[in-house]
């Protein structure tokens, strides 16, 4: 087991930086997500621990050993690729044992560890068939009983539950935390979901144009979000950001959009000084934190019903404000009846409120 | 797309391709250059100039191009105007046409009547040399062949192929043997189109014809060069003709292959063949690059 | 009118379909038959009483019979081997590295090869093997053919190659393998096919091959099948029918036999490649 910390490592592939002057340090034992949309660098992030990629400059180290120059041989990584990656010419055994073979394990030692690691994922009855004879969810598993084999010192995922269909997800999904848990091994986790981040995660690396824009515990990165983008990429749906402008008096500060007017009284402090009157701020609602009401409230914001879908236990309710969309989950076995066009009104608590600047950066 | 990290090291590779580019470069590019190198003595096998060849500068080339004879039979320009011919209708018109046409034919269709006429078209391509000319031999004999026989059923007479009409002969029997090649192409590439660019086009109410001409060919376009360089190539350079009608008569299907041949190893005059040989090259360098500026035109519009 | 119109385009199919047919089988129709026949001659004829005399008497030609089994075999399998193996170690190398310019230099390559193996280098090959020694020499043949085939050979096996995904190797070099285990252990047990598929390519090369040992071998007792037909020649220069026949079947016969494996093997089509 050991930890991994990168310093200032950037990965420039000709003139595009796919990664750039990231710092991070991951304790022994944590399950870290690299969260972000694709060509963030998340992958390119992982492939250099793996030593897939080296790095242009910067420095990685795996437990107390610099591996920046390391072949990927040498750092005693186990990894799970988006596409399994199974040998079709070799049984399920042979698959699960090469990282053994290729140590000079002999064969009969390579049987005895392919079963047990094969029982403890479920997988012992297969060992003797081949890749294309099984089923999708047991090729995934195959694939981490391979990575799990030589008892790395780090797990390395990429994507893997993406090839699996939505069921199949959820199922991979509790049994790779069950299993990392069990294990206590390091493990770094990318993924494009959000939802796969925060259920999987001890923490989160928001990763966006190369850089980590925010690394934090998955409710933390939820609640305060760093930046806009972040604030966007986690939670579904999105979190509503609404531009706004701001209007700061004596006492009081007021939000002013296209269509409304918030008052916000004993916010004001953790504003002062940070931004001025009159300037242009981005404001962000989560969809759970908004509630339907009847009429105005100087928390409600008014716009028409642009869409209204029931969800079973939730309903999404888009109404249109101004020439943005703003949507709210609202919970109950009922959805709310409006018709498209009608006027409706969106509550929300004040404290749930996000602000960001223009920029994008989060205002405490 | 990212440049991934290569899988295998420089010097790695260098080591996995060593074998492959010895023979390469002994075989295909020293050549190159020793014809050169040769094309400017008067080398023969025997005698004093096949040990000590003499340096005889531009002779041999200026003897190809003699005004005086250049065109006359057997000599290289005949044989040029010849090969152009032939490479003309037997490789452009007959094989890339008629691969194009069989593949076309049969797209989208399956079953034993497609394996069937795919399995002989093969045949006609991956048999040995001196057995298809055989058979030739016998198919195109003016009394007995098959050929003759059919026509004089159909009321037609009976021309004596390879005596009266050899050019035409071997351009058929060319075709006839190279086919298969581009109609292997031509059925892969057509099988690359995506199914629903047809369906699109066949909904819009597009027939037939104008499926091909405004879906499937602007598709295949790159196939088509490719095509046209391998098969211009190899039947520029083909000498299978030789063994069905030995360059006559007459020297009348004598092809540059067979010129070269006659040349170098019937008067074993080197120098000479070599000038031929490095004509044919350049002949064919020109060829190659022409299409490959075709198909760099061709990608750059994709 | 709808039953009209279908009925119609079948018999335009088929009637195409059997032109198609009669143009590639008249030619060789006499082929299937002659060797058959006792008395045959160059017209097609359906032997009275097919026999299998024509082949003893090819038999009794031993220099034939051992061109045929022993020097065509030679040279096509060694041939068949040298551009196997080479190929693919440079086509793995040339799919795997990053090497500058290597797609232009192979497609550049395999047009360049198909000028000097055509007929155009005769004299530098010939002066080249004179010079190394080998005139005359199963080996000369071999290496000559080698040369000209492989770049062709590495054209088809980079498609193979290429198809494999990277995440197979990366997975195998993350599991600790050196590169030439990973050539041995994922790369080679993938390609097969397409190693098969070279492998019968170059041998059909090799095995029907005329102009290389036309020119290139002396003495009779090495030359090849390909060659070694004309012994069924009379002394005028005619063919002796029956004979030639006989033997061009014998010679026909292993292409026909790779020719149906692969097809039943892996389908005879080109495998996505030449793109372009």
């Amino acid at each position: 087991m050991a930890s991994v910390t990168f310093e200032g490592v950037s990965k420039h592939f000709g003139s595009v930086k796919a990664v750039h002057d990231v710092s991070f340090s991951i304790s022994d034992g944590e399950f870290v997500c690299l969260l972000g949309p694709s060509g963030c660098g998340k992958t390119t992030t992982l492939r250099l621990i793996a030593g897939l990629e080296q790095a242009t400059s910067g420095r990685i180290d795996i437990g107390d050993r610099e591996v920046t120059y390391l072949n990927p041989k040498d750092r005693d990584i186990g990894m799970v690729f988006q596409d399994y990656a199974l040998y079709p010419h070799m049984t399920i055994a042979d698959n699960i044992t090469y990282p053994l073979k290729v140590r000079g394990l002999g064969a009969a030692a390579r049987r005895k560890r392919a079963e047990e690691v094969a029982t403890s994922l479920q997988i012992a009855n297969l060992l003797d068939r081949r890749p294309g004879q099984i089923s999708g969810g047991q090729q995934q598993r195959t694939s981490v009983a391979r990575a799990v084999v030589h008892k790395p010192q780090v797990f390395l995922f990429d994507e893997p539950l993406s090839n699996l269909d939505a069921k199949l997800r959820l199922e991979a999904r509790s049994f790779l935390k069950h299993l990392q848990q069990e294990l206590g091994v390091t493990a770094i986790y990318v993924t494009h979901d959000q939802a796969e981040a925060m259920a999987l995660a001890d923490r989160i690396a928001v990763m966006e144009g190369g850089r980590v824009v925010q690394m934090g515990p998955p409710l933390e990165v939820y609640r305060q979000p760093a930046t806009t983008f972040v604030a966007n990429f986690l939670g579904s749906p999105p979190m509503n950001l609404l531009r706004v402008r701001l209007e700061l008096t004596k006492q009081q500060a007021m939000l002013v959009g296209e269509t409304f007017r918030l008052q916000l009284p004993q916010i004001s402090e953790r504003l002062k000084g940070v931004v001025s009157e009159g300037e242009a701020l981005i404001a962000g609602l989560r969809p759970e934190h908004l509630h339907m009401a009847n009429d105005s409230d100087s928390w409600s914001i008014a716009g028409e019903v642009y869409a209204i879908e029931p969800l079973g236990p939730e309903a999404l309710v888009t109404l249109k404000v101004g020439d943005s969309l703003v949507t709210a989950r609202i919970f109950g076995d009922e959805p709310p009846k409006a018709n498209v066009g009608e006027k409706a009104y969106l509550l929300f608590e004040p404290e749930r409120l996000h602000l960001f600047k223009a920029s994008g950066e989060r205002i405490p | 797309m990212q440049q991934r990290r290569s899988l295998l090291s420089i010097p790695a590779s260098l080591l996995f391709l060593l074998p492959a580019g010895v023979f390469v470069f002994i075989f295909i590019i020293l050549p190159f250059f020793w014809i050169a190198a040769v094309s400017f003595t008067n080398r023969t096998l025997t005698g004093r100039t096949a040990v000590d060849p003499e340096y005889v500068g531009l002779a041999n080339y200026l003897r190809l191009f003699d005004p005086d004879r250049f065109l006359r039979s057997g000599e290289f320009g005949a044989s040029l105007v010849i090969t152009g011919q032939f490479v003309f209708f037997s490789a452009i018109v007959g094989q890339v046409l008629l691969g194009l046409l069989l593949a076309w034919f049969f797209f989208n269709r399956k079953g034993w009547v497609r394996e069937t006429v795919q399995t002989l078209a093969i045949l006609a391509w991956i048999m040995p040399d001196v057995v298809v000319a055989f058979a030739w031999f016998a198919f195109l004999d003016r009394d007995a062949g098959t050929l003759n026989q059919i026509l004089s059923t159909l009321g037609i007479g009976k021309p004596d192929w390879l005596i009266n009409l050899p050019l035409v002969s071997v351009i058929i029997f060319n075709t006839w043997r190279g086919t298969a090649f581009s109609m292997l192409l031509f059925t892969s590439a057509f099988g690359s189109i995506p199914p629903s660019h047809l369906e699109t086009a066949a909904v819009a109410g597009a027939n037939t014809w104008q499926r091909l001409r405004d879906i499937i060919l602007p598709l295949i376009r790159t196939h088509i060069i490719t095509d046209l360089i391998l098969i211009t190539l190899w039947t520029f350079n083909t000498f299978t003709p030789f063994l069905l009608t030995g360059g006559g008569p007459a020297f009348q299907t004598e092809l540059v292959s067979i010129f070269t041949y006659r040349t170098a190893f019937k008067f074993f005059r080197f120098g000479q063949g070599s000038a031929v040989g490095m004509i044919m090259m350049l002949i064919n360098l020109v060829f190659a690059i022409f299409y490959l500026f075709l198909l760099r035109r061709q990608q750059v519009k994709l | 009118m709808r039953l009209v119109r279908y009925t119609l385009a079948r018999i335009v199919f088929y009637v195409t379909a059997s032109l198609f047919a009669s143009f590639f089988t008249l030619p060789l129709l006499w082929l299937a038959f002659a060797p058959f026949n006792e008395k045959a001659a160059l017209s097609v004829t359906v032997p009275d009483s097919p026999s299998l005399a024509n082949f003893g008497q090819v038999f009794k030609n031993t220099f034939a019979v051992r061109a045929l089994f022993q020097n065509s075999a030679i040279q096509a399998l060694g041939a068949m081997l040298i551009v196997t193996l080479f190929a693919t170690l440079a086509a793995y190398a040339l799919s795997r590295a990053n090497i500058r310019g290597k797609d232009l230099i192979s497609y550049g390559l395999v047009l360049f090869s198909s000028v000097v193996t055509g007929t155009a280098a005769m004299v530098p090959i010939f002066l080249l093997i004179f010079r190394l020694g080998l005139i005359n020499t199963h080996l000369g043949v071999i290496l000559v053919f080698s040369g000209g085939l492989l770049p062709a050979a590495i054209f088809i096996m980079r498609d193979f190659v290429d198809s494999i995904p990277r995440s197979y190797e990366e997975s195998a070099l993350v599991a600790g393998a050196s590169p030439w285990r990973i050539f041995m252990d994922i790369a080679v047990p993938i390609v097969r096919p397409g190693m098969m598929v070279v492998a019968v390519w170059a041998f059909v090369n090799v095995w029907g091959g005329f102009l290389i040992p036309f020119i290139l071998l002396r003495s009779p007792e090495k030359m090849p099948a390909a060659v070694a037909i004309y012994s069924f020649y009379t002394e005028a220069g005619t063919p002796i029918i029956t004979l030639t026949a006989a033997y061009s079947l014998l010679y026909t016969i292993p292409v026909l036999i790779l020719y149906l494996f692969v097809n039943w093997r892996y389908g005879f089509r080109f495998f996505g490649g030449i793109k372009s």
